[in-house]
């Protein structure tokens, strides 16, 4: 007993060293496992709050952009509307049927206050939180495109899985011939992310646009994410397929939640099925 | 003794905010974010008492991770440099006893302060960055991230320190 006390008291500062680095180390790989929750990250009170003072600041600076933008998709959407409205102007009647309305995906806002883009593995902090009805794996949007997965939440904060991340591997498709990919990052560039599992038969050109392919409970099918710059097609594959983002990740404010209403029902059925 | 607590209290949250607040968004040539908040290290000042040196760098090291969602690797990183920190001053010195009470780092020639936190930066740096990028493919990525941000780490903290050394 005395020897261990005596081993203990020789080599304490070591001791120390070691216990420290093991914890280090824990929530290091804690951190690399993506299902597990994890305890270090910035969707709490106090580091959200510093962001948030800041952000206060720093996003006077960008009011003009933001009524730019935001007056941009107003006229998208007035567009859309109008497109809509002429088609059913020939109806001579109208009947409300309340069982062919559904709403699927719910909307909300919520602002960047901290944006990363620069590391191999990024992560946003917004400013929104469970008192706002957020969970983790809601998907978060603007309007140019993707942007991430929730993957942490406090109440009044949440930290965000950026797409230019190695966890990220998120369900997309060509427009034009529902040929389904993942949408990766290699942590080069910001602007540009990569497309792997890409099925051979798949016609790429450069130019292509690239949506959501709404395969993934996340996103909506449809929403923008970039344009091909440039493809590799190798032995008989497609080795690398170029992604130009329409999203400047080094400059993005405003931001919309997506929250899948069916997701519930849609695991659920899709684990019976593999299940049985 | 208050007077050194008060300073490195200062010194630890002074750091912590030049670091997360301006140092991770300045994306020199696009993508070096210098990690001056090391200099936590270079400045603690030398004593035999060195459990709690070790405890506090740590913790400064997993303040930063929580600001920028890193996990643990930049406590890992700090806390190993901290335990490095006296041999390798020692190898630098050529010496192998210290007096430790009188020790001032900003008292030492110019080569020595640049190797000694050239030294401790590499290491630091590459620990960093090994643990961000945690697979062996990326190797000269790790490696080219680590030279690349260790230039301007060393530059900002050799400036930071010798400018705030005169102040007495």
């Amino acid at each position: 007993m005395r020897q261990i006390i005596y081993f203990i008291k020789k080599f304490r500062y070591f001791l120390l060293f070691i216990v420290l680095e093991i914890l280090a180390f824990i929530v290091i790989v804690q951190d690399h496992s993506y299902h597990q929750s994890k305890f270090v990250n910035s969707a709490n009170a106090i580091t959200g709050g510093v962001y948030n003072k800041v952000n206060s600041v720093s996003a006077f600076f960008h009011l003009k952009k933001d009524n730019q933008l935001l007056s941009e998709e107003n006229a998208r959407l007035k567009n859309l509307l109008e497109a809509r409205a002429n088609k059913f102007v020939l109806d001579s009647f109208t009947v409300i049927d309340t069982s062919q309305y559904f709403q699927k995906y719910d909307y909300s806002t919520a602002k960047i206050i901290n944006n990363n883009f620069t590391k191999r593995n990024n992560f946003l902090t917004i400013n929104k939180g469970t008192k706002h009805g957020l969970t983790p794996d809601l998907g978060v949007i603007n309007s140019k495109g993707i942007i991430g997965v929730i993957k942490n939440v406090s109440s009044n904060y949440a930290s965000v899985l950026s797409i230019l991340n190695t966890n990220s591997k998120i369900n997309v498709r060509l427009k034009n011939s529902n040929h389904f990919g993942t949408l990766v990052w290699d942590g080069k560039d910001y602007n540009i992310t990569q497309i792997i599992d890409i099925p051979r038969q798949a016609v790429v050109k450069t130019g292509d646009t690239i949506i959501t392919g709404g395969k993934s409970a996340i996103f909506p099918e449809g929403i923008a994410v970039g344009v091909v710059k440039d493809f590799k097609y190798e032995q008989n594959k497609y080795q690398i397929i170029n992604i130009v983002l329409f999203n400047d990740m080094s400059a993005i404010g405003e931001v919309q939640i997506v929250k899948n209403l069916h997701k519930d029902e849609q695991i659920i059925l899709e684990q019976s099925v593999v299940n049985e | 003794m208050n007077n050194l607590a008060v300073n490195n209290a200062v010194r630890f949250i002074g750091l912590l905010f030049l670091q997360v607040l301006i140092l991770n968004y300045v994306n020199i040539f696009g993508h070096i974010n210098p990690m001056v908040y090391i200099v936590w290290v270079f400045l603690y000042p030398v004593r035999k008492a060195r459990s709690l040196f070790l405890i506090l760098s740590f913790l400064l090291g997993i303040s930063i991770d929580f600001f920028s969602d890193s996990g643990g690797v930049n406590a890992f990183a700090i806390t190993f440099i901290a335990y490095f920190r006296l041999p390798i001053l020692m190898a630098v010195l050529k010496k192998s006893d210290l007096d430790y009470g009188q020790f001032n780092l900003k008292t030492l020639s110019a080569n020595k302060i640049i190797l000694f936190i050239s030294i401790l930066t590499v290491i630091h740096h590459f620990i960093v960055f090994s643990l961000e990028y945690f697979s062996f493919s990326e190797f000269l990525n790790i490696i080219s991230n680590t030279v690349l941000t260790s230039i301007f780490t060393i530059m900002i903290s050799f400036l930071g320190i010798t400018l705030f050394a005169k102040k007495k």
